[in-house]
């Protein structure tokens, strides 16, 4: 780093002094703060969903420290919330025409995709910092990372496949963001109000929250939220799995008797 | 009113899957078929995805047959040395072809491949069975008599090798074509659902020239330990055995299905088969569209692991 020549640096020095001086003509009694904070909590760390459950609101409270009231009066504070499920590889394939028939032609896989992302925020992301900030904090569906490890073609193909991955995740629920779902109950106390999709996947899911001050990123505090489907579809799922072959088995006994059941009831004598 | 399908992972109208298993029990009983090849093919337009409606397919299968199956037995209309023979030669194909299936469904070519192979099989049988119900019905408009089974002459399948005796067909047959048939049969359960009865009973009459007494109770001795075998390795491999989805198909199917046999039985052989041989057509040019019209997104996602 090269030291700034002498004039430079006293008119950054004095313009730095007299924007402190102006500010400190409004409120008097500012001094050095420590730097603001953001925690969040949640009632519990695990929800139980039946498997008819057709999507709910999953409200998280939180709270600021050491906010500056005046910037938080002008509306300086921002904060995005999110909750990212379990991350697997996902696969997205691509047909193409081939002799006049649909096939999959094309396929990629990127590397731990969260399996649901919904988002909250004070505004909408864009307004709230930039492009770039966004994109290093991983925050938002657009900026969600998208990696295909073993992937060494065209760049642009890459591009229309996560833009395609993004598209359908939109569509079918499973990521959506809800801007302007945060808000200040107390000038330290917010409320984020965050869409569960219908078929929220099993397993931890994350809750980040992201506090930006006047565009610039300050902090970010995550919680863990297990989400546990109960009932007998569940059941079965688990036994479908972990059981298959007693469940197979079962599959074949229920088929045998229902067969047989049939015949009997109906038999004409 | 829905239901959730737990495999599936989709939920379903309850009255449109009760409707479906009822309509296909009444075709299957009519026309005395497993109902395999009608089952699968409508649960895939219903958006079931395709590897869970050929496993299910294949479990509805083991439900409709079981019942003729005990009926023949104790009738003793039954070959259970062929039956048998068809039976160990069929479980080897249904575990080639789960293996087929798990290979084409990791390179995603699985729906792709059952679609065509219903649209090829279908258009195939279809067509074959129409021109005989109508050449026997012409037959018949002429009033000569109409015989399935001209005993008495050999084709090229009687010169084959490996010749064993099944006294209770009455038949001195090579094991290499019963061989063949179960073997490619076990295969066609396993990656299409289906039990395969509409095609082995044809294929035992005139290329086995296996009496028509034994044709049905042999083919259904088969086809219920084939496709319960298939159920079995289904579920345990490859997870596509949606119980709650073939349960509702199943109660449906076997309450169509005593309704069917009575309309079949006032229905004549040949128009019987001229009708299948129309809906087996129309199945098969219903697949043939959906692969040659343009797909809603050509990008699919397929998710990595279950929770």
């Amino acid at each position: 780093m090269t030291r700034l020549p002498s004039p430079l640096a006293a008119l950054l020095f004095s313009l730095t002094f007299l924007a402190s001086a102006a500010m400190g003509a409004e409120k008097p009694t500012d001094k050095v703060r420590p730097p603001e904070g953001i925690e969040i909590g949640v009632s519990t760390n695990e929800i139980a969903i039946t498997s008819d459950f057709t999507g709910a609101d999953l409200t998280i409270f939180g709270t600021l420290t050491n906010v500056d009231e005046y910037l938080q009066q002008i509306g300086q504070y921002d904060i995005i919330v999110t909750l990212e499920g379990p991350r697997v590889d996902t696969t997205i394939r691509r047909k193409e025409r081939v002799f006049g028939i649909w096939i999959n032609t094309e396929q990629m896989t990127f590397s731990a995709v969260p399996q649901s992302y919904s988002m909250t925020s004070t505004r909408v992301i864009k307004d709230i910092t930039t492009q770039q900030e966004l994109a290093a904090l991983n925050v938002g569906i657009d900026h969600i990372r998208l990696f295909a490890a073993n992937y060494f073609g065209d760049i642009s193909a890459l591009d229309d496949f996560r833009q395609a991955f993004r598209r359908q995740m939109l569509d079918s629920g499973l990521y959506q963001a809800n801007p302007g779902g945060i808000r200040f109950v107390s000038p330290s106390l917010f409320r984020a109000t965050l869409k569960l999709p219908a078929d929220v996947p099993n397993g931890v899911h994350m809750v980040h929250a992201y506090l930006f001050k006047s565009g610039d990123f300050l902090m970010e505090t995550k919680l863990p939220l297990r989400v546990v489907k109960t009932g007998i579809e569940q059941s079965l799922t688990e036994a479908a799995y972990g059981n298959s072959f007693l469940y197979g088995l079962s599959a074949v006994i229920i088929a045998l008797t229902i067969g047989w059941a049939g015949s009997v009831i109906f038999r004409k004598d | 009113m829905t239901i959730y399908l737990p495999i599936a992972e989709m939920s379903v109208n309850i009255l449109v899957i009760l409707g479906m298993g009822a309509a296909v029990g009444f075709l299957s009983g009519m026309f005395g078929v497993g109902g395999g090849f009608l089952i699968t093919p409508l649960l895939i337009f219903y958006n079931v995805p395709p590897p869970i409606a050929v496993a299910t397919g294949a479990c509805l299968v083991v439900a409709s047959s079981v019942s003729g199956a005990i009926s023949h037995f104790r009738r003793g209309t039954l070959d259970l040395k062929l039956g048998t023979l068809l039976l160990a030669s069929g479980l080897a194909g249904s575990t080639a072809g789960i293996g087929v299936f798990a290979v084409l469904r990791s390179l995603g070519l699985l729906d792709l491949f059952i679609s065509l192979a219903y649209v090829l099989l279908l258009g195939t049988v279809g067509t074959l069975m129409l021109i005989e119900s109508l050449r026997a019905m012409r037959r018949l408009a002429k009033n000569k008599t109409v015989s399935l089974n001209r005993g008495g002459q050999h084709n090229w399948v009687h010169r084959l090798p490996f010749k064993m005796r099944f006294k209770k067909s009455k038949i001195y047959l090579s094991v290499l074509p019963v061989i063949t048939i179960g073997f490619l049969l076990g295969v066609l359960t396993s990656v299409m659902g289906i039990g395969g009865g509409f095609i082995m009973v044809p294929a035992m009459i005139y290329f086995l020239r296996v009496p028509t007494g034994v044709v049905i109770g042999t083919s259904l001795f088969q086809i219920v330990f084939v496709t319960a075998y298939t159920t079995m390795i289904q579920a345990t491999l490859n997870h596509t055995v949606d119980i709650i989805l073939a349960l509702q198909l199943m109660v449906a199917g076997v309450v169509g299905a005593q309704y069917g046999v009575r309309v079949g039985q006032r229905l004549r052989a040949e128009q019987l088969r001229a009708l299948l041989a129309l809906l087996v057509l129309a199945v098969g040019v219903r697949l043939a569209v959906d692969l040659v019209l343009t797909p809603k997104d050509i990008y699919s996602i397929v998710t990595g692991g279950h929770a």
